[in-house]
């Protein structure tokens, strides 16, 4: 951890050019430098900690959890807990574990987010290239509803699907994530085509390409990157879902987040801690992984989320 | 562009309109209908199933006569309050230092954002092991020697929304952080070089200079973050269950446990207004700083 003031000049390249704003470099070892990287230090393994404290618990043995301190190591590690939490841990009556979750949540995820992406980038596209009378008002409209607690919305929406014949199944939480996701998604794809040059878009109409010709050829292979980004965002957002799982679901299509806690504070029998938090990384990996693999892609990401307009 | 004044016609953009279908839908009838049907169902006795029996503003007297929505009420402004003004804060200093010309400063970032792409179940599940009066901080810093330390939050009404608030923070901080050192990076260069050619403390740079000139940062931040802090259920779901008795509920756990447990529509779909009515009351005059000057007319 101490290394951040002795190395030299291995990364410091690109942050030169990116432009960080301040005062001058210092001497490396100067005053200034030992209570900057300190507190830096300090503040990332606070962070840190619950990440620690997740993976330690869930190695270790019931016995040794109740004898020591969360923060130490395990002395003896063990897997059980992650095998139990994954295949046999209980809610209500089902006891085949975490498991059933992990694939509910797979079956909802791929689908929301294929289907949300592909009928925001189309809706972002006409937005940006072929407006129509209106088209500005209903999108105006869609931004600000985005703000709308989605408790306003909840109850209704149960009846629509319920006279669609979806109330309960997975296929109703996919349409729920696809509403849900259409208003950032669809200003993350107007904005991306907006900035595309009108020439492309010009030539391709003098060759006589249409709509769906356009999006296909020109605009879809140019815009990769702003695609990953959805889907980053995509990924995290509705894997991480709570409210729309148990309101939309039946405990036979819970997603993942609604069965790990109804594992963890289920109050009937005792409280296996290290089970617990073996179901809790386990429900976290995946948004971690996608992540840790994304880095600046995810902080575009939430960036264009964050920035409205 | 496409578009220009012209007379209406329908069939023109044809595929554009048809690709829009989508949009117009959720727009008409998710955003703009479910709406007015709940707030058009608020006004009425409904219990199990929604009836168009009307009773004023009933609902809405006895959600403030309730005890538990007043309550619910109070720890909503505790924790939105401390949640926003210590995320502004902590948010901004850490932008502060990461924009000090640190090395690795992608690993900082990476360490400091990573809570925000969990789950506030994985979050509020964490804390919960945590602050376990037996086996987390409490009993650690007992082990160490200091036997009367006490801090066990999570069973302790008074300050249990602190706990959340820890645990909200935690999450939260890192996405404001990324904001802020957005805004930073945005301050031109050469006002850092005449600040310092005129010998003004760095600390002054930032209070004085660069954080006024960063407002629109920081109003968007506060927009964003607010509304989030309205919709708070996961976390306090899953740290708490609303306990120790009612002590940390929140209104938007209030409008689910009417709805979809205690079948009563009615005080379910008033609770749920009033939310909207506190959102709107942040977000409409800030859209209409923001955009009121552009889209009149």
């Amino acid at each position: 951890m101490a290394d951040t003031d002795v190395l030299p000049n291995n990364t410091s390249t690109g942050l030169e050019t990116s432009g960080p704003r301040g005062p001058r470099p210092r001497p490396m070892l100067s005053r200034r430098n030992i209570i900057l990287y300190g507190t830096l230090i300090v503040i990332a393994v606070y962070y840190l900690l619950p990440l620690y404290v997740m993976i330690v618990t869930s190695l270790k043995g019931m016995p040794e959890i109740r004898l020591g301190n969360i923060f130490a190591p395990p002395v003896e590690v063990t897997f059980q807990p992650w095998v139990k939490a994954w295949a046999e841990a209980c809610t209500g009556l089902n006891c085949d574990g975490l498991s059933r979750g992990f694939w509910n949540s797979v079956r909802i995820t791929v689908p929301s987010v294929i289907i949300s992406i592909a009928i925001a980038s189309v809706n972002g596209y006409a937005l940006a290239n072929w407006r129509f009378k209106g088209s500005e008002i209903f999108f105006t409209i869609l931004i600000f509803g985005s703000f709308i607690p989605y408790q306003v919305m909840i109850y209704p929406i149960v009846i629509v699907l319920r006279e669609l014949g979806v109330y309960g199944s997975l296929t109703g939480l996919v349409i729920v994530h696809t509403i849900f996701g259409m208003p950032i998604l669809t200003l993350l794809f107007r904005n991306y085509f907006v900035s595309v040059p009108e020439e492309l878009f010009k030539a391709a109409r003098v060759d006589g390409a249409g709509f769906w010709g356009i999006y296909l050829r020109i605009m879809l292979p140019m815009s990769l990157p702003i695609f990953v980004v959805a889907i980053i965002l995509q990924i995290t957002g509705i894997w991480n879902d709570f409210l729309f799982g148990v309101v939309y679901t039946k405990p036979d299509t819970y997603p993942m987040t609604v069965q790990l806690n109804n594992i963890v504070n289920s109050v009937q029998g005792v409280k296996e801690y290290n089970v617990n938090m073996a179901a809790t990384i386990i429900t976290g990996l995946v948004p971690l992984i996608v992540y840790f693999l994304s880095g600046k892609l995810f902080v575009r990401g939430i960036a264009a989320g964050a920035v409205k307009g | 562009m496409a578009t220009s004044d012209r007379p209406f016609q329908p069939f023109r953009n044809l595929n554009a309109k048809i690709a829009s279908i989508p949009m117009i839908l959720t727009a008409l009838v998710i955003f703009i209908g479910c709406t007015i049907w709940t707030i058009y169902y608020s006004f009425t006795k409904s219990k199990l199933l929604p009836k168009s029996n009307f009773v004023g503003f009933d609902q809405y007297e006895r959600l403030w006569s309730t005890r538990r929505w007043l309550v619910s009420i109070e720890n909503l402004v505790i924790y939105g309050s401390l949640s926003l003004i210590f995320s502004l804060i902590i948010g901004f200093l850490l932008a502060a230092l990461l924009d000090q010309k640190i090395r690795f400063e992608d690993t900082f970032r990476t360490i400091l954002l990573y809570p925000f792409a969990l789950s506030f179940i994985v979050t509020g599940l964490v804390w919960q092991w945590i602050l376990n009066p037996d086996f987390g901080v409490q009993s650690v810093v007992q082990g160490l020697g200091w036997e009367s330390f006490s801090f066990n939050p999570l069973y302790d009404a008074d300050i249990v929304i602190y706990g959340v608030l820890i645990a909200g923070l935690w999450q939260g901080t890192g996405l404001v952080m990324c904001l802020m050192l957005a805004g930073l990076r945005g301050i031109d260069e050469d006002i850092w070089k005449a600040a310092r050619v005129d010998g003004i403390p760095m600390w002054k740079t930032y209070l004085y200079i660069v954080i006024p000139m960063m407002r629109p940062v920081f109003i968007t931040t506060i927009v964003i973050i607010t509304s989030g802090i309205v919709r708070v259920y996961d976390l306090v779901v899953a740290q708490t269950g609303g306990g120790p008795g009612i002590a940390s509920e929140v209104p938007a756990k209030y409008v689910y446990d009417y709805m979809f447990q205690s079948q009563n529509l009615g005080q379910g779909f008033a609770a749920s207004s009033m939310m909207l009515v506190t959102v709107a009351v942040i977000v409409i005059p800030w859209a209409y700083l923001e955009f009121g000057g552009k889209r009149r007319g």
